[in-house]
């Protein structure tokens, strides 16, 4: 009988676990909670990416992908919690669309030799892979977004902003005052005049730093918001007519959820981003083929080609070159999270891979590197059309402004690094 | 005038209106506080279960659509139809009651007469429960809600404070809207609460249930009847703050909102929580406008609430038209 029960338990955990040629690749998710909406459509994609190279391509160079998912309900907590249970699986990397997670886990991966990319998010001074050897925010981060805006608003305003007044409304955390002393920086060397508004989470009730903007008349408005916050501000801004053309949010303000609630007020309001927006891509037309008509995606299947959902697709699509990467490197299809750390730091996006993938000019071109973890720090803006519900690129991608951010990344993680004892290097 | 002083005047308007929105979130607090002694944690998720509900019929989504689809390898998700806003209202009302019933049969019931903690923990779980329902329910997306509620500037008083000061206040039309409606809501409750046969039992059960019931007050009548009401007040709540952000699962971190409110009105008091959201909207406002933003770097309305409320407890414990409890040895 022992015996009988011990087979059974065997098979079961057998039947349970990955087949150990898999390519293992962790979704820390959330589809729970206040930050579900967000997180259900970034999960899909990712996801469903995968699928289809397992549907039409058999995986990766022939090893079949696994993806264990793990629900963390944006709680750092709990994202933890799931790193410490899969990261038995084998993942090979871990995307915990989470800061807080991110700065949890930064440590931890680095201790078990685990690479972890933060794409768009997360603590900025990875990018110095000197100090941050298994951290990737590739192909940009917070403060390239903060250039970004301003290298738009310089733009359109024939490079000259001197006596221009700016104003950030952000997330009163660690997230939303990322941006805070890039802006500053920017401010002397552009001449404009940066206003801080604070909003307190989660954002529900932002009419004093409306009332503010109101009467200061700022002639732009940035926002590092996230979840209720963002629909809230685009409605305030719809309702004290600030022209939403001079509104921007950084990449986590600038999905469907956001704009949508405000209906046609929103028209106009830009958003940065760091990948393309919609679904007209060769790439669509297979995933709808072998993932969406065979009913294998991975959730209701009602999220293609939103903002989040390509998200999600574009940060799998670079799980899956960088894993190509480190097969070619180690001569193997079977690799360990120590050989994806490895095709991490020498990915090399270009249009022709991308255009092969079917994806065209989804994302800017890029290297990484040992001593570059984040890439060129190149991003597009991108503007909400109200009547057709759909963002449009109306930039091509441009870099950020790397003679400011660069002094800024090495401080940063030269702190770091005296604080945790690292020898810079590579 | 001095510019300063114009600008206050704006704020402390704006101030109010948002009182009026965190009050209408504290009635719901109350009416269950003084009917049965409970705290209802759950009241912020009542309200984004009734916005949650509201939505779904007006737009005709199949409930639970996601499990049926799972289960059974289908494509539903909606019946093609939409509901007029009036209509889908009065039928997430029918909802709302059927929740009470229910939550009255399978909770509280059961717990006649135990320690107010017991009852309080039992709206803990009902709370996360209710949560993960509403989302198998209805989905986990942002909703946009639209019952036809104005919003945005409000140009009659944008002209005539533009015509006295020469500076137009900006009130959104909505706040406007949700200070009528709460103040119809008050006066309806209060009538009710104080001249009719089933308020006055709400009362007596509030007192002693045990006194109530030798009376022959039926405590499960009572019970469901005022779990209704609140769950009305929830249904305006979720509209009114719904409309304002879309409906989403952070709705239910409105009742955040409501506890300086109650701390400050009293539990007790209908009135109270009126008067004491009109304190704590106008004292927010009007510190971080005055202070906060200028001298503290900003962001001080939450904590500052709570700062308000608590200088209130110190001299008032029992809140500002709370009940005094003198408990004789």
């Amino acid at each position: 009988m022992k015996l009988k029960l011990a087979t059974a338990a065997i098979a079961a955990v057998m039947a349970a676990g990955p087949a150990l040629a898999d390519l293992t690749f962790s979704a820390l998710s959330y589809r729970t909670g206040p930050y579900a909406a967000n997180g259900i459509p970034f999960a899909d994609g990712y996801i469903d990416y995968f699928t289809l190279l397992n549907e039409r391509d058999g995986g990766i160079n022939g090893e079949k992908v696994n993806i264990v998912e793990c629900e963390t309900g944006y709680n750092t907590e709990k994202g933890v919690e799931c790193y410490e249970s899969t990261k038995g699986s084998g993942a090979l990397v871990y995307q915990p669309l989470s800061t807080g997670i991110t700065y949890q886990l930064i440590p931890k991966v680095t201790s078990d030799n685990i690479p972890l990319h933060s794409m768009g998010y997360g603590r900025t001074s990875a990018k110095n892979g000197k100090v941050f050897t298994n951290i990737f925010n590739y192909p940009a981060n917070y403060w390239d977004g903060a250039s970004h805006a301003v290298t738009h608003i310089l733009d359109i305003n024939g490079g000259d902003i001197s006596g221009k007044k700016i104003a950030l409304v952000y997330h009163n955390s660690a997230y939303g005052k990322e941006p805070i002393r890039t802006l500053e920086e920017l401010a002397k060397k552009h001449g404009y005049e940066l206003t801080l508004l604070p909003v307190d989470h989660p954002g529900q009730e932002q009419k004093s730093q409306w009332l503010q903007i109101r009467r200061e008349k700022p002639d732009y408005v940035l926002m590092w918001g996230w979840g209720v916050m963002n629909q809230v501000a685009v409605q305030e801004a719809v309702n004290i007519r600030f022209p939403m053309e001079n509104f921007i949010g950084i990449w986590w303000s600038g999905s469907e959820n956001d704009v949508l609630p405000a209906g046609d007020g929103a028209n106009g309001y830009k958003a940065l981003t760091f990948h393309n927006l919609g679904s007209d891509y060769p790439f669509y037309a297979d995933l709808k083929k072998y993932v969406v008509d065979t009913g294998k995606t991975a959730g209701a299947g009602d999220q293609l080609g939103t903002a989040l959902y390509n998200r999600g697709m574009y940060a799998a699509m670079l799980a899956a070159e960088a894993a190509k990467t480190a097969q070619d490197m180690h001569g193997t299809t079977a690799i360990t999270p120590a050989m994806m750390r490895d095709g991490m730091e020498n990915l090399e996006m270009t249009e022709a891979k991308m255009a092969a993938l079917g994806l065209p000019k989804f994302g800017p071109e890029f290297k990484v590197s040992c001593e570059n973890h984040g890439g060129d720090g190149f991003g597009a803006v991108a503007q909400w059309d109200a009547a057709a519900k759909e963002w449009n690129l109306i930039t091509d991608y441009f870099q950020s402004d790397q003679e400011i951010l660069a002094p800024l990344i090495a401080e940063d993680s030269a702190a770091y690094a005296a604080e945790n004892g690292i020898t810079p290097g590579c | 005038m001095p510019e300063q002083l114009i600008w206050g005047m704006e704020v402390f308007l704006n101030g109010l209106m948002a009182g009026v929105l965190y009050a209408l979130v504290a009635l719901g607090f109350v009416l269950i506080f003084k009917a049965s002694g409970i705290f209802n944690y759950a009241q912020g998720v009542m309200a984004l279960f009734a916005a949650l509900t509201l939505v779904g019929i007006m737009e005709g989504q199949v409930p639970f659509s996601h499990l049926i689809n799972a289960i059974f390898g289908t494509e539903v998700h909606h019946f093609g139809w939409h509901v007029p806003a009036l209509l889908a209202i009065l039928l997430t009302m029918v909802v709302m009651v059927a929740m009470a019933w229910v939550v009255n049969q399978l909770i509280f019931r059961h717990l006649v007469n135990q320690e107010p903690i017991i009852l309080f923990m039992a709206t803990i779980g009902l709370a996360y429960f209710l949560e993960g329902f509403g989302d198998m329910m209805w989905g986990s997306d942002i909703k946009k809600l639209d019952v036809g509620l104005p919003q945005g500037l409000n140009p009659f008083i944008d002209e005539v404070t533009y015509n006295i000061f020469g500076y137009g206040f900006f009130i959104d039309n909505l706040d406007v809207v949700a200070t009528v409606v709460a103040a119809l809501l008050v006066i309806v409750l209060v009538i009710f609460a104080q001249y009719s046969k089933q308020g006055r039992a709400m009362r007596a059960v509030a007192d002693d249930h045990q006194a109530a019931l030798s009376v022959g007050i039926s405590l499960n009548f009572i019970w469901v009847m005022v779990w209704s009401l609140a769950g009305f007040v929830a249904l305006v709540a979720g509209i009114m703050w719904g409309t304002k952000s879309g409906v989403q699962f952070s709705l239910s971190l409105i009742a955040l909102k409501a506890l300086p409110v109650l701390m400050l009105g009293g539990f007790t008091s209908i009135p109270g929580a009126i008067v004491g959201g009109l304190i704590i909207g106008v004292g927010e406002k009007v510190f971080e406008f005055a202070i906060g933003a200028p001298y503290l770097g900003g962001a001080t309305e939450i904590w500052f609430a709570y700062v308000l409320a608590l200088i209130f407890l110190v001299f008032r414990p029992q809140g500002l038209f709370g009940e005094k409890i003198i408990e004789r040895v």
